[in-house]
This record gives structure tokens, C-alpha cells and sequence, in this order.
């Protein structure tokens, strides 16, 4: 048995293995088929400071390897998630973390403040993809400027662990990544869905209700493993990869790419046990080529 | 009620028409408890096309073969697929999810199951359920064609049917919503599952009568558990996710134009 324990800033994981925002609800719901405290962090669902209806039906496409989704950050709010959601997550054992959004930076630190005075809530991972209300609807995380704005607000707010969700919709994701790096995030992770379409050819319309959405699964897979790599070897805080992971040789691609720990999303549809499945592969392969710990094969990819 | 995610084993494979397929599975373990309009979401392999998993209505539980029959219409490559799996093959299921159909409230509650198409599924079910508390269960159940009625002879054999086909070729001509028992006979639930349209003339026809009425969607769907909200209908409560909330829900929760 490796030791498979990592650190993101002061948060430990048992191991490098947490779920992706939006696709594993509260973990409540996969309560019955996964053992939730032998995960290394559950990312819960994206909250908002106010309500959210997110968009019409449909909201999803099948693609090839993978599927396009525009749920829209459908969500009670923040306060309903303290009141309702937070007393039946905090005792799971593992490390329970919140995925924040916003409008502008004000809402995202307010939303990420009410979120700081939950004692089981050791971190908070920022969704900065969404669209910024105040400057024309372009999502903050496409620009140095608009990633600062928000990390800047809710550094000032949240005082744990703060993770920020980047996305790969960017010409450049190091310089993105860097400035959120020096406006005082703990660690970044990625990659975000990709945007993309579908058609409907018989009814000439698009698949989805507001014609695009991001695209994730094993199809997104090499191109989130490239960015993990430019990206971690492009700053000095820890980085989370995700996109497309399913077993686990992927996993350890993006550990052995540089990142610390790993985010498993849409597989979670498919195989609902996939978690488990992937934090038992990654031991048994540290075993088998007598590793100790995980450490020794996270950035151990050679150049 | 608990999920699980088994490896159940293919039984028989049975073509019902040229679109249609009976899978019938068993499991070495006993098969757990299911309610009538449940689905189950099959994982699909050997087919590049498809990713995600197909949800599939519960269209009999057989406690004493310890069967589960699924009823698959065969419409994209992850559905034929389906239609060639063989006897002893594997098939991967998490199941039993989602909210079914209400039970009636004893045995001489007058209910009237409405069924179109491969939406007669998971009426079976529930005509067996009704059956084993006592109940007689009344199935009005429509088709294009003769032809493209399933699983006729199941019906015939737990309650009354009466069917419509659209030319004519079995029972009355028309659409179900037009079929004389509606006129002749009054019940106090009415319980359906079919294309939409035909979902929308039952809801109709329920709603002026003042009939209580649930009906079983089945929107596009990813994870089947409620996690990652796709399959949301909109509701009298906003949007909810047809896979937990549902898909049976009643009528008049729903916004449709009724």
C-alpha cells in the first residue's frame, strides 16, 4: 500500500482522486454506490450567491466520447445550500468543497464569504468561466484582467484553500493562470468544458436550447492533459487536472503531466464507480512499480 | 429506495417487431425490490457512437424467476446494440431509479393505464403490481398498426385491454384519446406513457374530466441520478430533474398546454 496522500496549500487529501463540480451533485446522490469517505474531496455543485433556474430543456447532446452540456448553473443559492445541503454533506468524512460562481467579482466574494464560515468546508474551487454581467457577458476567465478581478474580490474574502477552475476557451491559459497565481490563489484547476455545438439535421436546429455548450469526457482528454502540463510548468502552486478522465493511465498521465491531484467528471455518468475504481488502479500501479507514494510520479514525466 | 450497479445476465433476447427487442435478465443474487414506471440505466458496449449510459423502462420484475424484462426500442446504434446481445452475455445496469407511479389506494380503486408505442413498457409492470394487490387493472393502449402493438398477449393476461390503432387494423380506429370506454366508463386515476402528443390529449381528456392523472416522461438524460441536471422538465415547483423527481409525475405539476 503507497502512501497516497497530497497537498493542496493546507488541505490534505487521502488520496489524489476528488469528483468534478456538476457532475457528482452533493455526493449524497451516489451515496449508494460509492464509499464517499474513501475519496480524496467531493466538489459539490456549482452555488451562487442568488438562485439560479439555469437554462431551457435541452441541455444536453451526445458526442462522440463525450457530451456537450448547457445546465446553465442551475442552483438554490447559497443560502439555501447552508441550510439545506451543508448539515446533510459535513460529516462526510472527506474533504467537502464548494464550486463558487458569480455575475460580477462583488457577488462571487459574497457568495465565497457565507461559504468561509462553514467549518466543514475546507476550500473552495472558483468557477471563473462564467459570463461577467458588467462588461458585456464575456466570461471573466478568458481575460488576464477579468480572472484578477474576481480572484482579487474573493482572496479578500475567503481566507481557506482557494482552488480556481480555468478555462481552456483562452489563446493562452499559463498567462491565465499565472495572474491568478499572483492575485493570491492557493491552486488552479483544469481544464473547464470546452464550448462547442451540435445540430439537430432533421429539425435544422441546434441540439441545445441556447445553441452551445461545453463539451466534456474522454474526448477533451488530450487536450486538457496538454494544458495541465504548460500549465504546471508555468506556475508554483499546485494544479488539479481534469478533462476526459476515466480509468486509471489517465489519471496518472496528469499526475506524471504535474498535477498534484486529479478531478473525475462525466465518467461519473457512465461508471458510477469509477472513483473507487480509479484511487485502487493508481495504488495498485504505485505497488507494482514500487513506488511509496504518490509523490514520486506526480511532474515525473520526462522531457 | 437503494441503487445498484450489477452486471445482470442477458436471459433471452426476443424480437417484438422489426424495431422492437424483449430483453429478459436474471442476476445469481436476488433482483431488488422495483416500483412500476422505475427505470434502469444501462451501460452500452461495443458501440463507438455511444457514450452515455440508455435509460430504459422497467417493463416487468418477475420476482419468482427473479427476472427483470427490459423492452427496448431499437432507434440509434447504443439501442441496437442492445437488440444483439445474446443469451448468457452481461449486461451492466444501475437500477432501480426515479419515482414510479403512484399505487392505487386499495383493490377497487378504478384505474386507467394509457399506453402508446414502446410506453406501453412500464404499464406492464404496473398492471402486475395492481394484479398482485388484488386490483383489476383496466389498459388502453394505442399503435400506428396492428403490427406495432407489443406485448399484447402480457396485457390480455392481467386485466381488461382496449386498444386503438390509428389505421384501423385492430380494435378502434383513431387515437387512444378517442376510444368509446373514455365515454362509457368513469375511473378516478389515469396513469400513461407514450409520445408526447398522445401524453398531452390523456392529460387533456383527465384534466377537464377531473381525473387524477400521472404521466411518465422521457426527456434526454445523462446520469440518470440526479447529479448533473439535464433532464430538468419545467415545473409548477421550476425545473426538476426528470430522472429523481420523475419521470412519473402528476399532470398537474407539469406546464404543459393542457
Amino acid at each position: 500500500m503507497a502512501n497516497l496522500n497530497v497537498k493542496i496549500n493546507d488541505l490534505v487529501l487521502k488520496n489524489p482522486v476528488m469528483t468534478a463540480s456538476g457532475t457528482f451533485g452533493y455526493g449524497i446522490e451516489f451515496a449508494d454506490l460509492v464509499p464517499l469517505d474513501e475519496l480524496g474531496g467531493i466538489i459539490v455543485k456549482g452555488t451562487t450567491l442568488h438562485a439560479r433556474e439555469g437554462n431551457d430543456y435541452p441541455r444536453m447532446a451526445e458526442t462522440a466520447s463525450g457530451m456537450l452540456n448547457c445546465v446553465g448553473l442551475q442552483n438554490k443559492g447559497v443560502d439555501y445550500f447552508c441550510e439545506h445541503i451543508y448539515p446533510q454533506i459535513k460529516d462526510i468524512n472527506t474533504n467537502m468543497i464548494v464550486n463558487v460562481s458569480g455575475n460580477d467579482p462583488e457577488t462571487y466574494a459574497e457568495c465565497a464569504a457565507r461559504i468561509d464560515a462553514l467549518d466543514s468546508i475546507p476550500a473552495i474551487e472558483l468557477n471563473i468561466s462564467c459570463p461577467n454581467v458588467k462588461h458585456g457577458g464575456m466570461s471573466f476567465g478568458v481575460t488576464c484582467d477579468g480572472a484578477a478581478s474576481v480572484v482579487k474580490a474573493v482572496r479578500n474574502a475567503y481566507h481557506k484553500t482557494l482552488i480556481v477552475k480555468l478555462s481552456p476557451n483562452v489563446t493562452d491559459i499559463t498567462s491565465i493562470a499565472r495572474t491568478c497565481e499572483e492575485e493570491g490563489a492557493d491552486a488552479v484547476s483544469l481544464i473547464n468544458t470546452l464550448m462547442g455545438m451540435a445540430v439537430d439535421i432533421e429539425k435544422r436546429e441546434p441540439m441545445l436550447s441556447i445553441r452551445t455548450g461545453g463539451l466534456s469526457g474522454p474526448a477533451v482528454k488530450p487536450v486538457a492533459l496538454r494544458m495541465v502540463y504548460d500549465v504546471a510548468h508555468a506556475v508554483n502552486i499546485p494544479v488539479v487536472g481534469l478533462g476526459g478522465i476515466s480509468n486509471t493511465s489517465d489519471a496518472i498521465e496528469f499526475l506524471m503531466c504535474g498535477a498534484t491531484a486529479i478531478e473525475i467528471g462525466t465518467s461519473n455518468f457512465v461508471d458510477p464507480t469509477v472513483t473507487i475504481n480509479v484511487i485502487n488502479g493508481i495504488n495498485d500501479w504505485l505497488d507494482s512499480h514500487g513506488c511509496k507514494s504518490i509523490n514520486e510520479i506526480i511532474g515525473a514525466i520526462k522531457d | 429506495m437503494k441503487k445498484y450497479v450489477l452486471d445482470l445476465t442477458v436471459k433471452s433476447v426476443e424480437a417484438l417487431s422489426a424495431k422492437h427487442v424483449l430483453i429478459k435478465l436474471t442476476s445469481e443474487e436476488t433482483l431488488p425490490e422495483m416500483t412500476p414506471g422505475q427505470f434502469v440505466e444501462v451501460r452500452v458496449d461495443n458501440s463507438p457512437s455511444t457514450y452515455l449510459r440508455r435509460p430504459i423502462s422497467i417493463n416487468l420484475v418477475d420476482y419468482n424467476l427473479n427476472e427483470l424484462w427490459l423492452l427496448v426500442a431499437m432507434i440509434g446504434d447504443g439501442t441496437r446494440q442492445l437488440g444483439k446481445l445474446h443469451a448468457g452475455d452481461k449486461l451492466n445496469c444501475l437500477f432501480p431509479l426515479g419515482n414510479g407511479f403512484t399505487m392505487p389506494v386499495d383493490k377497487s380503486e378504478k384505474i386507467l393505464l394509457v399506453g402508446g408505442g414502446v410506453g406501453v413498457a412500464p404499464l406492464l409492470h404496473f398492471g402486475c403490481e395492481i394484479r398482485r394487490m388484488g386490483g383489476q387493472p383496466t389498459f388502453l393502449l394505442g399503435a400506428r398498426s396492428k403490427s406495432d402493438l407489443l406485448e399484447l398477449e402480457y396485457f390480455e393476461k392481467i386485466g381488461r385491454v382496449f386498444v386503438t390503432t390509428e389505421d384501423g387494423s385492430l380494435g378502434e380506429k383513431g387515437f387512444v384519446t378517442n376510444h368509446s370506454i373514455l365515454q362509457n366508463e368513469k375511473f378516478s386515476r389515469i396513469s400513461t406513457c407514450g409520445p408526447k402528443p398522445m401524453m398531452v390529449s390523456v392529460a387533456r381528456y383527465a384534466m377537464s374530466n377531473n381525473i387524477e392523472c400521472e404521466a411518465s416522461l422521457e426527456n434526454n438524460m445523462a446520469c440518470g441520478i440526479g447529479a448533473c441536471l439535464c433532464c430538468v422538465e419545467k415545473t409548477t415547483e421550476g425545473h426538476v430533474c426528470v430522472c429523481q423527481e420523475g419521470p412519473v409525475l402528476n399532470i398537474k405539476k407539469l406546464l404543459w398546454q393542457i
